[in-house]
């Protein structure tokens, strides 16, 4: 026994940021940013925080499968971008939603979803619980520089959830973690301890373009190729796949070496950036919304970032 | 023979004749950015089963190919 998700939701702040809006911070051009990225406008904090996009996005995604908060068992939430270090997103949510089971985040940068995806099917495997829900949360705004036009024209802000009920729908995964901090990482604020030599890091995302982009198509190309054998499948038994949307590239790439058809990948970050832990949750939503999913299809979750982590999984709708 | 692969690599991706491809030529006026250069590095990994390291000094076809060579004649 595992689980089956039975509600998705998502939320993002109203103000949208085009391209071209961008270019009024950074030398860069609308043009550059959706050929080398794929992104064409984000949706970008302005009095909301990382703990209110992931109340409304809870919200949403328990009135999708008319759950009311009493009836959770579990709380998981991931951000990278959250508003403190603690209280953790997930108490806040427990608090504001008015559930009362117990809640705590993981720390899987991008990767986030399929983990604690994985975290709970453990829960539910034991029989510790019914209900659960699981939350991505960013204000990838916040933690930006957004005087380096690398990094600040791929992220945007926002938040999905999905509600999970015992069930037989997780059907394998894959998790992988290559640690390090050269490739990616986001230093935290030192402090002003009167004791530390230590040198202070800028608290801005840092990324390595070029190797980021060579380990998320081998990743996501490893991960696809592994559950696909190890289950007996092939990609015509794949309703679709749903990426983490870090850049348009790096799903077109896996896609060619993986010899899938594009149109199999699920993409929308021309509408939101990479929204990191978000973002699957976010797709997941406006493909149940749209009615583009069918009982019984089978979906390939396939994320990667920070961590080094990637971590995939089949799921039956 | 090195350059023959790399040529044939880039050739076949933008569509153009591999023999207009010297060691001198540099990605940019191909109009490659760093993101296909990165994908040039991955193919030639796999064809050459060794692992690169990729930055953005990596201007010019003969930066790829010293880069591939040191890691063979190691």
């Amino acid at each position: 026994m595992s689980f089956s998700i039975i509600g998705t939701g998502m939320y993002v702040p109203p103000k949208i940021v085009t391209n071209d809006e961008l270019c009024k911070f950074v030398d860069t051009s609308d043009e550059w940013i959706r050929q080398r990225v794929g992104v064409e406008r984000r949706h970008i904090c302005t009095d909301e925080t990382a703990t209110d996009l992931a109340c409304k996005a809870a919200i949403n995604a328990l009135e999708n499968c008319g759950c009311a908060p009493g009836e959770l068992d579990l709380i998981i939430a991931a951000t990278v971008s959250g508003d403190m270090a603690s209280p953790s997103v997930s108490c806040m949510v427990q608090r504001r939603i008015g559930a009362e089971c117990f809640a705590f985040d993981i720390n899987a940068a991008c990767a986030a979803f399929v983990f604690m995806l994985d975290t709970a099917a453990g829960f539910f495997k034991r029989g510790r619980v019914k209900k659960a829900l699981i939350v991505g949360a960013e204000q990838m705004s916040k933690i930006v520089n957004w005087e380096d036009r690398g990094t600040c024209v791929i992220f945007g802000d926002g938040a999905g959830a999905a509600v999970l009920e015992a069930g037989d729908g997780y059907v394998d995964s894959v998790l992988t973690t290559k640690g390090g901090d050269e490739v990616i990482r986001i230093p935290h604020f030192i402090g002003k301890s009167p004791f530390s030599t230590i040198r202070p890091q800028e608290p801005y995302i840092f990324m390595e373009g070029q190797e980021t982009f060579k380990y998320a198509v081998n990743a996501m190309c490893s991960d696809i190729r592994k559950l696909l054998e190890d289950n007996n499948l092939t990609a015509d038994d794949i309703a679709l796949i749903v990426p983490h949307q870090a850049n348009k590239r790096i799903i077109d790439l896996a896609a060619a070496r993986l010899k899938i058809p594009t149109e199999k990948f699920y993409v929308n970050i021309q509408e939101y950036g990479n929204t990191s832990s978000a973002s699957i949750p976010i797709a997941l939503d406006e493909l149940n919304r749209s009615g583009r999913l069918k009982r019984g299809d089978l979906i390939v979750l396939t994320a990667f970032g920070g961590g080094l982590s990637n971590a995939s999984c089949i799921i039956k709708w | 023979m090195m350059l023959e692969k790399i040529r044939e690599l880039i050739a076949d991706k933008i569509n153009c004749e591999p023999e207009s491809i010297t060691e001198e030529t540099k990605f940019a006026d191909l109009g490659i950015d760093s993101l296909d250069v990165t994908e040039l590095v991955m193919s030639i990994e796999d064809e050459f089963n060794i692992e690169l390291e990729i930055n953005e000094s990596m201007v010019a076809v003969s930066d790829l190919i010293k880069a591939v060579e040191s890691k063979i004649k190691k």
